[in-house]
This record gives structure tokens, C-alpha cells and sequence, in this order.
């Protein structure tokens, strides 16, 4: 396996290997075994969407909320601080508020 | 399953047999490494603390030197102390005292100088050096061993390999009647509904959300978005996206024991099992505030590699990353990453590591041991006035 699912509501993968743009991998979603063209590379250790995740949707790894997509994210696409913000210790927001 | 341990006279049992050089504030930092430096078998832990400190900032840092001169790895200490000092040596030494620990003292400005300070506390030092020498090791049951949970320079492979293999060791040692400490609060945040699940009580599950709140709120105050520090650049460059993902990478190291209760920094725990300390995400400081509270072994993952070690315990280094190990293999004890690669169970690995902590805990030296790694930092929770 090129790439590993965690939990089967995850709806990123993380790969194991470096895997280069446009490359399908298999990757195991509880007993189903699914094929997901990657757009670009994704790094050893980095994520890519499995399912189309909306602008404000819920990233799930683990099983458990990791963080809300800040743009629209296609299957495949890589997963990260590009893409996907924090819910948690966000100073920034508040700041930006006014409030503090 | 039996260790072999150094018994003290109040009956903790050490793992290791240290002679400490421990100076109660900064202005005795350099007399305290004169003297390690002159005496071998000695080891001191300069820090820069301990004057200017008022509260709960003061308590914190002389609890957490008087955990380090009662931690049972530890034989004897020589307090070193300026004279004029908040962090008073004398008070440092009575509670290091009053724990049932040997513990002698050195006053800079009573001495008359760093030189004859130095003096006094070679003479004292090669004198415990040699009584410390006489204490044998015997068999004892597992059961004495208080791990610390570390993890640190995390990658994706943390929460996938090293940090789930961990917990499995964390539970072998509970279930044998161990005790086990999970830390750095910052990197529960996101997960800490997982572990309220798993309080002993409701009030233990208040207490956890109530730690993990404090540090969200200190972010909040600053004004700032926690992902500046947390997860940090080398975390993000490995794949690890926002502080939620950490966490629930993170909290695989306690395994699925049930949570005993929060520990403050450098609190002891109070009875066997899983206990959680609320300490920083900084590696140092959280080894230091859970040796403090007398862990006398500790587990760190590493996914990007780190040397960090502990002047008075034991550091076994684990990584979930194949490159990671081969990159350092000099530093790193256990290769998690064959979990990844395909060539080891979760299970396996975790055996491997508990395996590795029995030996460890007979006397095998760990890499940051035989490298010397003797890094020491207290955590603060106020400025210095």
C-alpha cells in the first residue's frame, strides 16, 4: 500500500512513499479497497482528499475532525496548510475581530 | 517481570544511580558544571531560574527542583546556592531532605567565592561519588517504574507508527501495575474529548478540558494563531497539517489505559496507572517537569529526529520514520518505521519497545546516555521581576 486510511470515516489518505502527480494509488477504506488518482505529488507522510471535501467542510483523519477545508477540495488533491486551517488556539481570529 | 533497582532509604527505587549537582538559581549555574566537570560521576543541571520569581511562577521552579533531587535516580545531590537567592537552597535542600534523600549543601557567598565554592563541592562530591558507589542494584518488580510519554520533532509517521507502538508499552506496564504520564498539554488540544472519555471520574475529565482550555485561552491573549509554534515548521513540513491532527496523533502514546487524574508540573502521580501532567509542548521542559515528578524512564518519539536526553533518566528514542532512523541512527534507539513499511505489526513494536525499557531499566544504556545528552529546562508560568 502506497498510501494508508485510518479510520473509515477519514476522508483523507496519508502516504507512505513519495507519489508522483497524476499516479493512482490503492488505498483500503475499512473492507473496501478504493483507487484514487493523486493531481499533484504528495510527499511521504502529506494527505490528499478521498472524497470532494466543500470550502468550510470537516477534514476527518483519524476518525476525528482535524480542521475545516478553507477551499473547495477535489479527490486527489493534496491536503494541507494550503487548504485546510485549524479550529483550535486561533488568537488570530479574535484579533481580527477586535475582540480579545 | 523484574528490574533491577537502586533502593533508597524511603524506599523509592531509582533505576539509575546519580550523584546531582543541582543549583538553586542561575547565579550558581556555573560553580554547579565546575564541579560536575571535576568530578566524574557526578552530573549538574544549569538552568536559568530561580531569582525574580514570585507565585505560582516561584513554586513551580522549586518544585521542580526539589523533584530532581528526590527522584530516586538519583543518590545524593549537592545543592549549590548563591546566598541572597528567592529559590533559597537551604529551603531546596530541607524538602530534598525531608523526602528521605542524601543531599549536602554549598553557599557561594558563605564559601567566599566560586573558586573555594568549586573546592568545597569537588571534596563533597568525590565523598558521595564513592558512597553512591556501594549502593548495589537489586531485583524488583516492574511495577516501581514511572514512564514519561514524550513525543517530539513529530511527522506524519508519529500518530501512524511510533506513537500507537508506544501505547502499547504504556499499557504493558500498566496492566503489570506501573505508572504511566502523558504530557504536553498543547498537544492534546483537539483530542481531549478522547481522553475525558477515559477519566477515572467526572472531575478528572473537567480537570482535562480545564488544562487544555488555559492553554488555548494564553493563545487567545497573545492575539496570535497557535499554528506559529504549534504544530511547528519541521510538524508541518512532515505532513502534519493543524494542531487537532497532532493531538490525535499524539494521545496514541497512553495507550487505552483510563486516565487517573491531571497532574500539575512536576507533581508526583499519586498512585499507579495513566496520569496526565500539564506541561508545555517543549520537549525539554515537559521531560524535565515529568522526571520532576519522578519518572525515573522515559519514552520519546521522534518522527524528524531529536538528540534531547535527560541528565538523570533515561531517553529511549523512538521514530515511526525508516529515513529518520538510518538518517540518525546514532541517536535513535528503536525503528518504529517498519510498521509503515510493511514489515511489523503496531503490536510487535510496542512489545519491542517494552522489551527494550526492561533492559533499560536493568541497566542497558540508552543512546542519549551513551552520548552524553544531559539537557534540562523548567517551564515557566510567569515573568521574571
Amino acid at each position: 500500500m502506497r498510501a494508508i486510511v485510518i479510520n473509515e470515516r477519514d476522508n483523507v489518505a496519508t502516504a507512505l512513499e513519495d507519489i508522483p502527480a497524476g499516479a493512482r494509488v490503492k488505498v483500503r477504506v475499512g473492507a473496501e479497497e478504493r483507487e484514487i488518482q493523486v493531481v499533484t505529488a504528495i510527499q511521504f507522510g502529506h494527505k490528499f482528499a478521498l472524497r470532494p471535501i466543500p470550502k468550510g467542510g470537516e477534514v476527518i483523519k483519524y476518525g476525528e475532525v482535524m480542521g475545516k477545508a478553507t477551499a473547495d477540495i477535489n479527490p486527489g488533491e493534496h491536503v494541507h496548510v494550503h487548504n485546510v486551517e485549524s479550529q483550535r488556539g486561533r488568537g488570530d481570529l479574535l484579533a481580527k475581530e477586535g475582540g480579545r | 517481570m523484574e528490574i533491577l533497582g537502586y533502593v533508597r532509604p524511603w524506599g523509592g527505587i531509582g533505576i539509575r544511580n546519580h550523584v546531582l549537582i543541582l543549583p538553586v538559581v542561575v547565579c550558581a549555574a556555573e560553580v554547579a558544571q565546575r564541579i560536575a566537570d571535576a568530578v566524574p560521576g557526578t552530573v549538574a543541571v544549569p538552568h536559568q531560574h530561580g531569582c525574580g520569581q514570585i507565585g505560582a511562577d516561584f513554586e513551580q521552579t522549586k518544585r521542580t527542583l526539589v523533584g530532581y533531587g528526590s527522584n530516586p535516580n538519583v543518590a545524593a545531590t549537592i545543592v549549590v546556592g548563591l546566598g541572597c537567592e528567592k529559590v533559597a537552597a537551604e529551603e531546596v535542600a530541607a524538602e530534598i531532605a525531608a523526602c528521605g534523600q542524601r543531599v549536602e549543601l554549598v553557599i557561594i557567598q558563605k564559601e567566599g567565592g566560586s573558586r573555594r565554592a568549586v573546592e568545597k563541592g569537588v571534596e563533597i562530591a568525590g565523598k558521595l561519588v564513592a558512597e553512591t558507589a556501594r549502593i548495589a542494584p537489586q531485583p524488583v518488580p516492574v511495577k516501581a517504574l514511572i514512564l514519561g510519554l514524550e513525543c517530539g520533532g513529530s511527522d506524519a509517521t508519529s500518530g501512524l507508527a511510533a506513537n500507537p507502538a508506544l501505547g502499547v508499552a504504556s499499557d504493558l506496564l500498566v496492566a503489570a501495575g506501573g505508572t504511566s504520564i502523558l504530557s504536553e498539554t498543547p498537544e492534546i488540544m483537539g483530542a481531549e474529548h478522547l481522553l475525558a472519555r477515559r477519566a477515572v471520574n467526572d472531575e478528572v475529565a473537567r480537570r482535562l478540558y480545564e488544562i487544555v482550555a488555559r492553554v488555548e485561552e494564553g493563545a487567545k491573549r497573545m492575539g496570535v494563531d497557535l499554528r506559529g509554534a504549534n504544530p511547528a515548521p519541521g510538524n508541518i513540513a512532515g505532513g502534519i497539517t493543524t494542531i487537532e491532527e497532532k493531538s490525535l496523533g499524539c494521545i496514541y502514546k497512553a495507550g487505552t489505559a483510563k486516565v487517573q487524574g491531571v497532574l500539575e508540573y512536576a507533581e508526583a502521580p499519586r498512585r499507579p496507572g495513566l496520569w496526565v501532567m500539564d506541561t508545555p509542548g517543549h520537549d525539554v521542559e515537559s521531560v524535565t517537569g515529568m522526571v520532576a515528578g519522578g519518572a525515573q524512564i522515559v519514552v520519546f518519539t521522534t518522527g524528524r529526529g531529536t538528540p534531547a536526553g535527560c541528565a538523570i533518566a533515561p531517553v529511549i528514542k523512538v521514530t515511526g520514520n525508516s529515513r529518520t532512523f538510518r538518517n540518525m541512527e546514532e541517536n535513535i534507539d528503536v525503528n518504529a518505521g517498519t510498521i509503515i513499511d510493511g514489515q511489523e505489526t503496531i503490536e510487535e513494536v510496542g512489545r519491542r519497545i517494552f522489551s527494550l525499557m526492561l533492559a533499560v531499566a536493568r541497566g542497558e544504556l540508552t543512546k542519549a546516555e551513551k552520548l552524553g545528552h544531559r539537557e534540562f529546562a523548567i517551564t515557566r508560568v510567569g515573568p521574571t521581576f
